[in-house]
């Protein structure tokens, strides 16, 4: 039996000042999975991030999550943006920011209460950060910034999650804990679409891919479409990247474990 | 009108204005909010020449239509040329002024002079205010304070995370459109009492002195809010007391002050705590260094018991001079050393002190050579700056992590208490 798609998108394309930034981005992701979106940067992943969210609303084209419009299913749907999307010394704590997650379902003067904070702090232990609740968030480090954003994230309980740059700036302890979190959360019935840098991790994390640069280069299971054809097709045209991208492909053909992270 | 009455009035401006301008301040719109309030005067010449009466009601409409028509001028220059943020302000800020000055002009010329009350929205004049003006500035008020309390979560999410709030659903072109039109009914009530050049200050230099006291929004909104009504306050109790003179300068010149005495002595923020406080750690390093350095003239010769002179620590690390002896003294006044005759030596107190600071000195190159794999001769320097700023923590888990190493780097033996 064919699993629902949880995400189809039909012929995006977006701009910004009419100038496109993504072309005809057309895939459907089936529900249940832990999905990467790779791609250089610049490649537009945060931008498809932000129409599939209905952020930016694409020239033409359209999409459905859950089969349906997404008005009609904001509520099972979550977005953590880029960290440098805000500006961090804004008056408010690690608990603060945590509780805007429920905001959305909080009606008009109608305060945040004990349950709410229960629950606020319960998400940000899932993600380790309970010493800090009270913290001001310009005091946090970037990676404790990023865990913030995603026990945020938690907080709206939802069924399909969004990612831009998870673990951009986390050390590598902090980012197996937040995989295995994933992990638990995908087991637990949950889709979740990650956008990602790290080459050397997609094989271990994903299980779908989303392979962009302009354009789709191509949507499939990872251990189908992650093959050295298609890199070099999603990350090739800049020199520069190219001879990074040699440099990962090289160590790709080695295998993974041989990197050593401090 | 009575004192009273105008006190009352500029209390609730205060509220008002200190409290939307905290959102003007978080969402970087400081300068806009000068440009909407320059803007207003056309709207207001506008209106009196319309209705040929000085009605607030109508004088507030007209300077409602071209503070709001500013608004979208600024964002269309934005979004349909390739002009900046800035340029698009100081071009709609300087053209909207100097029509509105045009009109004043004109209105002066043909309507005689007593009309010249127009005036008073340059500088502000609480006491030229009349009953319904007051009216009027209650109404608005109430209307901002309600509504900020009403959408409290709405403003704090789209300030903070404007494309969060779009991905949760919520209408943030409702809400951003909502906080410019009550900030520019603030700004149009607030210009007969502070006057249209200055009135840009009342919005967000409270904010911006609160911000240096508190880390917490509803403390900020509070303590702005508070701000700008006593700052209201001064000003207006001053301007009354000394006749033709007009409020704005006076408010300004107290919300100037706080701002400057914010700057200055608040807590952690201001300038004056964290030159005390580097002042502090300095000192600290100073008078770490001396107890580590009868430590290290013990080590070398044997005895911990023998006193030392200042010449045998100047020896032995560099002291300058003066700075020693005193530094000398405050140590004693701390019970860490004692002298007897021109000789100092450390107390128990001292000792513990002293070893302490050599053991996580001597720890900390540990780490560096082992874990970092730093060469040995090059961790000196980092461990010499390092060893005051570790934590009882770090000491506990860097012991843990090296299982107590008898020796550091250069093999010298590291003292555990
Ligand atoms: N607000 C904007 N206005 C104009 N152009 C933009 C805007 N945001 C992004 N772009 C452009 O759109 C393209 C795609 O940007 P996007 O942020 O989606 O890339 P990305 O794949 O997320 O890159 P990164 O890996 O650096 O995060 C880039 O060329 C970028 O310069
Ligand atoms: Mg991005």
């Amino acid at each position: 039996m064919e699993k629902e798609s949880i995400i189809e998108a039909h012929d995006l394309t977006v701009s910004y000042d009419k100038k496109p930034v993504l072309w005809d981005v057309d895939f459907k992701l089936p529900a249940g999975l832990l999905t990467g979106v790779i791609g250089p940067n610049g490649a537009g992943k945060s931008t498809l991030l932000k129409t599939l969210m209905g952020i930016l609303k694409p020239d033409s084209g359209y999409v459905k999550l859950f089969g349906n419009k997404l008005d009609e299913v904001r509520k099972k749907v979550s977005y953590v943006p880029q960290r440098e999307s805000v500006d961090w010394d804004f008056p408010a704590s690690a608990l603060d920011v945590v509780l805007m997650g429920l905001y959305a379902q909080k009606g008009l003067f109608k305060r945040i209460n004990k349950a709410d904070r229960e629950w606020a702090m319960y998400c940000l232990e899932q993600l380790g950060m309970q010493d800090y609740k009270n913290r001001q968030i310009s005091q946090l480090s970037g990676g404790q910034q990023q865990r913030v954003f995603l026990a945020r994230s938690l907080a709206q309980n939802a069924s399909l999650y969004l990612m831009d740059e998870p673990f951009a700036g986390v050390d590598a302890t902090t980012e197996k804990s937040i995989i295995d979190l994933l992990q638990k959360m995908k087991n637990d019935g949950k889709s979740i679409v990650v956008v990602h840098h790290d080459l050397q991790s997609v094989n271990e994390y994903f299980d779908w891919l989303l392979m962009v640069n302009t354009r789709l280069v191509a949507s499939g299971p990872t251990s189908e479409v992650f093959t050295q054809e298609l890199l070099e097709e999603t990350y090739g045209g800049k020199l520069s990247i190219l001879s990074q991208m040699a440099h990962i492909l090289k160590n790709l053909e080695i295998g993974r474990k041989e990197h050593e992270k401090i | 009108m009575s004192i009273l009455v105008i006190l009352l009035a500029v209390v609730f401006l205060g509220i008002a204005s200190g409290s939307i301008g905290t959102f003007t301040f978080l969402r970087k719109r400081a300068l806009l909010g000068d440009a909407i309030a320059h803007a207003v005067l056309p709207g207001v010449a506008l209106g009196f020449m319309v209705t040929g009466t000085k009605m607030p009601f109508f004088l507030i409409l007209g300077a409602c239509f071209t503070g709001s028509l500013s608004i979208y001028l600024m964002n269309t220059i934005v979004q349909k040329s390739k002009l900046k943020m800035d340029t698009a302000i100081a071009v709609v800020l300087s053209g909207f002024f100097g029509i509105g000055i045009l009109l004043i002009t004109y209105i002066q010329r043909n309507y005689g002079s007593e009309q010249t009350g127009l005036d008073k929205f340059f500088f502000g004049k609480a006491a030229a205010m009349l009953y319904s003006d007051f009216i009027w500035l209650f109404a608005i008020c109430i209307l901002v304070i309600v509504c900020i309390y009403a959408f409290y979560k709405e403003f704090l999410l789209i300030s903070f995370d404007k494309n969060y709030a779009k991905s949760v659903g919520l209408n943030v072109r409702l809400y951003e459109f909502l906080l410019s039109f009550l900030t520019v009914l603030v700004i149009v009530t607030g210009i007969q009492i502070v006057g249209i050049i200055l009135m840009a200050a009342l919005l967000v230099t409270p904010a911006s002195s609160a911000r240096f006291w508190t880390n917490k929004l509803s403390n900020l909104i509070i303590l702005s809010s508070v701000i700008a009504s006593i700052s209201g306050i001064a000003g207006s109790l001053l301007s009354y007391s000394i006749s033709k003179m007009p409020t704005g300068p006076w408010i300004v010149i107290f919300l100037s002050l706080i701002a400057v005495a914010s700057i200055l002595f608040a807590p952690k923020r201001g300038v004056v705590a964290r030159n005390l406080k580097s002042k502090r750690l300095k000192k600290k390093m100073f008078h770490d260094n001396i107890l580590k350095t009868f430590y290290h003239l013990s080590e070398a010769d044997g005895s911990f018991n023998t006193l030392r002179t200042s010449s045998e620590l100047r020896n032995r690390r560099y002291f300058e001079e003066p700075k020693l002896s005193l530094a000398l003294r405050d140590l004693m006044k701390l019970d860490l050393v004692h002298q007897s005759e021109n000789k100092w030596g450390l107390s128990n107190e001292g000792w513990i002190k002293a070893k302490r600071i050599v053991k996580v000195h001597r720890l900390w190159e540990m780490y560096l050579t082992k874990h970092l794999r730093i060469s040995s001769d090059h961790v000196h320097d980092d461990a010499d700056t390092i060893e005051h700023f570790i934590s009882p923590e770090l000491e506990k888990e860097l012991e843990k992590l090296l299982a107590y190493p008898d020796e550091d780097p250069h093999h010298t033996k590291i003292p555990y208490t």
